[in-house]
């Protein structure tokens, strides 16, 4: 288990391209630390640094207490799983599972072992004898855990690593992935721009936008109280719905009902997650409903409030026909945020 | 998959008609030709021929003379194959590093590409001038007077000094993509499981080229045993003597200059039988196994 710490850590591709503005965060040992974000906002720029694929332009980066930006990429102890597997085409399962421990020294007879132990680890051992492209998308993949398991490294990479599989396979792997970290208590960072796997399978997420960290936080920290409107728009599908919001004498109005109190002055936007809005006979807020989107469990329903576009969500039971309908919004549930800058108050 | 098919026959026919004519008439039929005066013996001043069966093809294999040759276009074939390869590959591998500059850097290496084989041969004789040649002088540095043409080794190598020249730069284009195709993250993952760049090559990088490089392979000894022939027209100046010749040439010399259209076509059979086995050998075993996905 190794910490991972990042010290004012930047990166300007030679063409001059900021890819990732300074920032310092450490990550705990045994973590598993999801990086998300939208496309090209930097994720594989950070992880490939910490591989040591990428030039670290600026700051210091540990692993274990140790300072690697000049180290070596087979010398920094860690495995890394790419998106499209990167298996050597050329070697068989066995090989490709052994080799990073070949060039290590490691004996023979150490190898076998070490090699057959991740193999029914990941129950690849009926395939032990074939080329990767003899193997099916999930089997490659297990293939790549599977020689990144067998180092027994300090950290884990992971690049995207099930965005090549189908929905079913891809809910699998991703427990099993999770379950294998747990197991073995390895600290990782895994990259996705997939928010759900960034929710289920993180101890801590790491938002990133624009080569800007947003927030590092638990799920629920960044499900629940974003720091920014972008992680509140990026977050949750569908995502936090964002309003106009007026300020009355500390008094935060939104369509008239008050949903909160503030010292900030200026302009404001409050964010409400479309399961925080209430059907409500007594409500205040109108909305118009224009589609509604069964999803079995629940309800979506799409339409304006005021002259803002939302989406709320509600229970089987309630919100069958388009037209008005009247809502109140969970007290506490409402998050505001300044209008300029999009922090959260 | 559903093909699409004719209902007759005459509209293929029709259609291939203008392939199948050139086919026959520039491959098939010099080919039955050679074959067939191959079992003659033509008088050297065109009167008629006599059919002797398989004497011209006894005839070979017992001259001194053919064996030597044959025996230097081996030598002379594994050598311009094995350098042409080798200094490509080292090349390609240079400038798969490169970043800046690999365009100007392939182009200006391609042109050697655009080079006809006698004018190889005319810039190797000219580098190798008796009186001012460059590499004459070169070589003169260290006590040894080189003389193209009149000495065997020393015209032999300007031969394959010309013809690996000749043929770096295509070899060198095919290993360029062949190694730009190696997907970056397998290259990647190699770095994080292997700390030495030189076992890296001949682990990942050199065994996912050899598609291209047995590809190359068989096009090196094609172009080695055919294709110099202009160099070594040019390097020899048609004064065959005592200089050192393919069995390409020989044919030549044999045929156009010994009149003895038998003996020539004899050797033009053997040659085709190489080809063909080096054909067969390329598609049976070549193709077959050495394809990763
Ligand atoms: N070698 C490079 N030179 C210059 N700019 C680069 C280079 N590699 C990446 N970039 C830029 O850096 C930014 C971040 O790229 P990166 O690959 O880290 O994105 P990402 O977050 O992983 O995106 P995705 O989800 O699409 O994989 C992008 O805008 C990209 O265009
Ligand atoms: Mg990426």
């Amino acid at each position: 288990m190794a910490q991972v710490t990042f010290d004012t850590i930047g990166k300007t591709y030679p063409n001059g391209f900021e890819a990732l503005k300074p920032t310092s965060f450490g990550i705990e040992p045994g973590e598993f630390a999801v990086l998300v974000g939208p496309s090209g906002c930097g994720k594989s720029t950070l992880l490939r640094m910490v591989a040591g694929l990428e030039e670290i332009t600026s700051g210091e980066l540990s692993i274990a207490g140790r300072v690697v930006n000049d180290v070596d990429p087979a010398d920094r102890d860690i495995a890394m799983v790419f998106q499209n597997y990167a298996l050597y085409p050329h070697m068989t399962v066995r090989r490709n599972i052994g080799y990073g421990l070949k060039n290590r020294g490691t004996s023979k007879q150490e190898i076998a072992a070490k090699v057959d132990e991740a193999a029914s680890l990941l129950n690849l051992r009926d395939y032990l004898d074939r080329k990767p492209s003899q193997l099916s998308g999930g089997q490659r993949q297990r293939v790549a855990m599977g020689r990144a398991i067998v180092r027994d490294p300090a950290l884990f990479l992971f690049d995207e690593p099930l965005s090549n599989l189908d929905a079913k396979l891809r809910n699998q792997m991703r427990i099993e992935i999770k379950a294998l970290q747990r197991r073995l208590g390895v600290t990782s960072i895994y990259v996705t721009h997939d928010q759900v796997e960034a929710m289920t399978m993180a101890d801590r997420i790491i938002v990133m936008n624009e080569g800007r960290i947003e927030q590092i936080g638990t799920p629920s920290e960044v499900y629940h109280s974003p720091a920014t409107e972008f992680v509140a728009s990026f977050m949750g599908a569908p995502p936090m719905n964002l309003m106009p919001a007026e300020l009355d004498g500390g008094q935060v109005r939104l369509f008239g009902a008050t949903i909160g109190e503030t010292t900030h002055t200026g302009d404001v936007r409050a964010g409400v997650r479309p399961e925080d809005f209430l059907p409500d006979p007594e409500g205040t807020l109108m909305m118009n409903v224009e589609i509604i989107e069964e999803l079995g469990a629940h309800r979506l329903l799409h339409g304006t409030l005021g002259d803002t576009s939302v989406t709320v969500q509600v229970n089987n039971e309630n919100g069958a026909g388009v037209g008005p309908i009247k809502l109140s919004i969970k007290p506490g549930a409402a998050c505001l945020f300044d209008r300029k800058s999009g922090q959260r108050l | 998959m559903k093909r699409a098919g004719f209902d007759t026959l005459s509209l293929p026919v029709l259609l291939l008609l203008p392939q199948l004519v050139i086919i026959a008439v520039f491959f098939y039929w010099p080919t039955i030709v050679a074959l067939q005066s191959s079992f003659y013996l033509q008088d050297p001043f065109g009167f008629g021929s006599t059919f002797v069966g398989l004497q011209n093809y006894a005839d070979l294999f017992s001259s001194r003379e053919y064996r030597k040759i044959a025996w230097f276009t081996v030598t002379f074939s594994i050598l311009v194959t094995f350098f042409s390869l080798a200094i490509a590959l080292v090349l390609a591998v240079k400038a798969d590093k490169v970043l800046r500059g690999a365009k100007t850097y392939r182009t200006l290496l391609m042109w050697v590409y655009a080079v006809a084989p006698p004018v190889a041969g005319f810039i190797a004789v000219i580098m190798f001038n008796q009186s001012w040649g460059p590499l004459t002088e070169f070589f003169g540095l260290f006590g040894h007077t080189y003389m193209v043409g009149v000495n065997f080794n020393d015209t032999a190598f300007a031969m394959i000094l010309a013809s690996v020249w000749k043929q770096v730069p295509v070899n060198f284009i095919f290993f360029l993509s062949g190694l730009q195709s190696i997907p970056r993250s397998v290259r990647e993952a190699a770095m994080i499981d292997n700390r030495s760049a030189t076992s890296r090559f001949w682990d990942v990088t050199f065994p996912l080229l050899a598609p291209t490089g047995f590809f190359l392979l068989i096009i090196n000894i094609t172009y080695s045993l055919f294709d110099t022939f202009g160099i070594v027209d040019t390097v020899v100046k048609g004064e065959p003597g005592n200089n050192p010749m393919t069995l390409v040439y020989k044919v030549y010399v044999d045929g156009f200059r010994g009149n003895d259209l038998g003996g020539s076509s004899a050797q033009s059979v053997i040659l085709m039988v190489l080809v063909l086995a080096l054909t067969i050998f390329q598609f049976r075993l070549i193709e077959r196994r050495i394809h990763y996905t």
